[in-house]
């Protein structure tokens, strides 16, 4: 805590002195959050996470109602129209498939970021996009866009799943810090499931209005990876990227937010500037996913503790991490939903959320977390 | 008068009698908000009797004595027959979802727990979806699923909150777990069958009072009558455990017993209700906040909550028939509707730190 120049007469501690200095802060400030649990043993673990990503992408590319060897696959992405290759199978691979792998690791890629800037901004290990409302608030933008306003283009629709983003964040978080004590995880939680289910209730009342946006909205609220095309990949990357960027740049401020807002303050940091940054970040990166491919759960959640158990709590090495392992997961998920229910599919959101939901009751049930 | 004693502080009033010795607490306040409630859910309810589905309009003082059979026998038609089927469902339906949300937000101890936020009404969506997917699509059979996903939901959820006995917020936080794993379930069935379909899942997912009629009021009442003597009698020992766990214990309320019986209750009650009109939105959650204004009490007061929740559904089955000229507007769009209002209103007394947080 700064010393305060207008402090009262000497030995008179200011008034809010004792709960300034909390017992956990000298040992918290000797090891600074960023080494806080050094676990040197699991570390190289995360060398490998590259590997099974790459690994992950052919699988993604082979797999499929028609199978394709490996080798088709490599020929077909390095020597495209070469002699003897099967036209069709180039066609699969280079147009469906790929753009396939792409939107889920990019999708991964932001849910996982967004869900590790979430979690280190409230302090909350039940933070998640989806879980928060963030996802429905970007759901019900693009609904709006697309149904009664007609503005199916991408690049329009984008902006309102920013703004829903944003304003569902922003409701969720005064409804969720409301009363004595705070946003506790239950409390956002709560707020986060509120506002989504209002929100849904309105986008159902939409769709029911319109047969041609209820066809529209189901398969894309059922959170898909099919049906895109390049070029909204093109349209969304920019702002996928920004929003990493950005996320990437809040790491040593959530470290120092890591420590309790007063000891954050006392580091020097300005705690609105981060809490701002860190919003603005979620929001590009989530409505950006949303729109590309509707909502998906628990994706945000989990990455982050998984790698939390392997780098330490430090923003510096989970945030990188969580982006790089989260992809892993959603194209783990979406490969199982294409090879489950051959030759039907299962979206990447139903199974992400029958993997994700049980880790989340067993988190639930295993730590104390703080009650309301 | 040397026999009574009297204690008056604001807004209670304590009384001891000494020759039967009786004592206990009278909230005027709440003594007077119930009945006028439960007037004014009368009122409603002749309402939507007489000025409900259909172009037959009945003059409010010709629809009391149509309702026991006398007078005009086309009046009597149109209301026994025609209206006074769905004005049941939709008062029963609202008192269910009203006193449900009164002991979970109770129980809980969180004004926006409710069972449509946490999974029971998620549940009975899953099911219902999944049995119009498999063909299992009549209103007995709807009725019957969304009975069986409700339940089946609520007790998944207390079995795995359970860990040496269960606590609030862990009921809070496995419920919001089993409503996404149901939603998810829900919107996969829904892309994957044909629209008319899917169309028919979205119309029973949003909550609606149209073509239900006595089959659907029967189970309800029944609910009610069973459900309601166990919450009430509770009552008393609901309001400790809003102290929290130890200070109800130190009270010599047995914590997880009583927190098993309402919450099974409470559970039950909206899987009924949910069963006969689907999940009417925001009726759960907001009914006992309002009663708990309306009353000036400091917990969510059940009974009152239920006359409220009745007011809520009627007054929007009413509006939800005469909005537009022609079409019935479901009456979960309508509440679901004012619903963002009232999260604004929460919204609105989030800066007024410590009350009810």
């Amino acid at each position: 805590m700064r010393p305060q120049r207008t402090s009262p007469a000497r030995g008179v501690p200011p008034p809010d002195a004792p709960t300034t200095a909390p017992p956990t802060v000298p040992s918290a400030v000797t090891a600074p959050a960023g080494t806080a649990k050094p676990r040197p043993g699991r570390r190289p673990a995360l060398l490998a996470a590259p590997a099974v990503l790459v690994a992950l992408c052919l699988l993604s590319l082979a797999v499929g109602s028609r199978a394709i060897p490996l080798d088709q696959v490599t020929g077909a992405l390095l020597h495209p129209g070469s002699p003897g290759a099967d036209g069709e199978v180039e066609a699969i691979v280079r147009q469906t498939r790929l753009t396939r792998t792409l939107v889920a690791v990019l999708t991964g890629a932001a849910l996982g970021l967004a869900g590790a800037v979430m979690q280190g901004l409230t302090r909350n290990p039940l933070a998640d996009p989806g879980l928060l409302g963030v996802s429905a608030g970007a759901s019900f933008g693009v609904v709006v866009a697309t149904g009664p306003l007609g503005l199916t283009a991408l690049p329009v629709s984008l902006w309102f799943a920013f703004g829903g983003a944003a304003l569902a964040a922003l409701v969720v978080h005064v409804l969720g810090s409301r009363g004595s004590g705070g946003a506790s995880p239950v409390k956002l939680a709560l707020a986060g499931v509120a506002t989504t289910s209002l929100l849904d209730s309105l986008t159902s009342g939409i769709a029911l209005t319109d047969p041609e946006a209820l066809d529209r909205y189901r398969y894309w609220s059922a959170g898909s990876l099919t049906g895109h095309d390049g070029g909204e990949l093109l349209t969304v990357l920019p702002f996928l990227a920004a929003g990493a960027l950005l996320a990437l740049g809040t790491a040593p401020a959530l470290d120092s937010l890591a420590l309790g807002d007063d000891v954050a303050l006392g580091l020097g940091r300005r705690l609105g500037l981060i809490r701002v940054r860190a919003a603005l970040a979620i929001t590009l990166l989530t409505g950006a996913s949303v729109a590309l491919t509707g909502p998906i759960v628990f994706v945000g959640l989990v990455v982050p503790h998984l790698v939390r158990a392997v780098v330490g709590p430090g923003h510096r090495l989970l945030l990188p991490a969580s982006a790089l392992l989260a992809p892993c997961l959603v194209l783990a998920a979406d490969i199982a939903g294409r090879v489950v229910a051959r030759p039907q599919e299962i979206d990447v959101s139903l199974i992400c959320a029958f993997l994700g939901a049980p880790f989340f009751i067993a988190l639930v049930r295993r730590r104390r977390l703080a009650e309301l | 008068m040397p026999g009574l004693d009297i204690t008056r502080s604001p807004g209670r009033v304590a009384f001891r009698l000494a020759v039967p010795r009786v004592s206990g607490v009278l909230h005027p306040r709440l003594i007077l908000v119930c009945p006028a409630l439960g007037a004014a859910a009368f009122l409603v309810f002749c309402l939507t009797v007489g000025a409900g589905t259909g172009d037959y309009a009945l003059a409010p003082h010709a629809v009391v004595p149509a309702l026991w059979g006398a007078g005009d026998p086309a009046d009597v038609f149109v209301v026994r027959e025609l209206r006074l089927p769905r004005a049941s469902v939709a008062l029963l339906c609202g008192a269910a979802f009203g006193a449900a949300g009164a002991v979970f937000q109770s129980v809980t101890r969180n004004p926006l727990a409710g069972p449509d936020m946490l999974g029971i009404t998620q549940g009975a969506g899953a099911a219902v979806a999944g049995g119009i997917v498999l063909g299992v699509g009549s209103a007995p059979g709807t009725q019957t699923l969304g009975l069986a996903g409700a339940l089946g939901a609520g007790l998944l959820i207390y079995l795995l909150a359970w860990n040496r006995g269960t606590t609030g917020y862990r009921i809070v936080l496995v419920g919001i777990g089993i409503s996404w794993m149901c939603l998810s379930l829900t919107s996969y069935l829904m892309s994957r069958t044909e629209l008319h379909q899917a169309h028919r899942i979205l119309g029973w997912l949003v909550g609606s009072l149209n073509d239900r009629g006595w089959e659907q009021a029967r189970p309800l009442a029944l609910a009610l009558v069973t459900l309601a003597p166990p919450v009430l009698l509770l009552g008393r020992l609901r309001r400790t455990l809003e102290l929290g766990d130890e200070v109800a214990a130190g009270l010599g309320t047995p914590v997880q017993r009583v927190r098993m019986v309402l919450l099974l209750c409470g559970a039950a009650l909206a899987a009924f209700a949910t069963a006969a009109a689907g999940p009417v939105l925001f009726v759960a959650l907001a009914s006992p906040q309002i009663a708990q204004r309306l009353a000036g009490t400091a917990s969510p007061p059940v009974v009152t909550a239920a006359f409220t929740g009745s007011v809520i559904v009627l007054t929007g089955d009413l509006i939800g028939q005469r909005l537009l000229a022609d079409a019935v507007v479901p009456v979960g769009v309508v509440t679901g509707v004012l619903g963002a209002p009232f999260l604004l209103w929460q919204l609105a007394r989030a800066d007024k730190t410590g009350s009810g947080g």
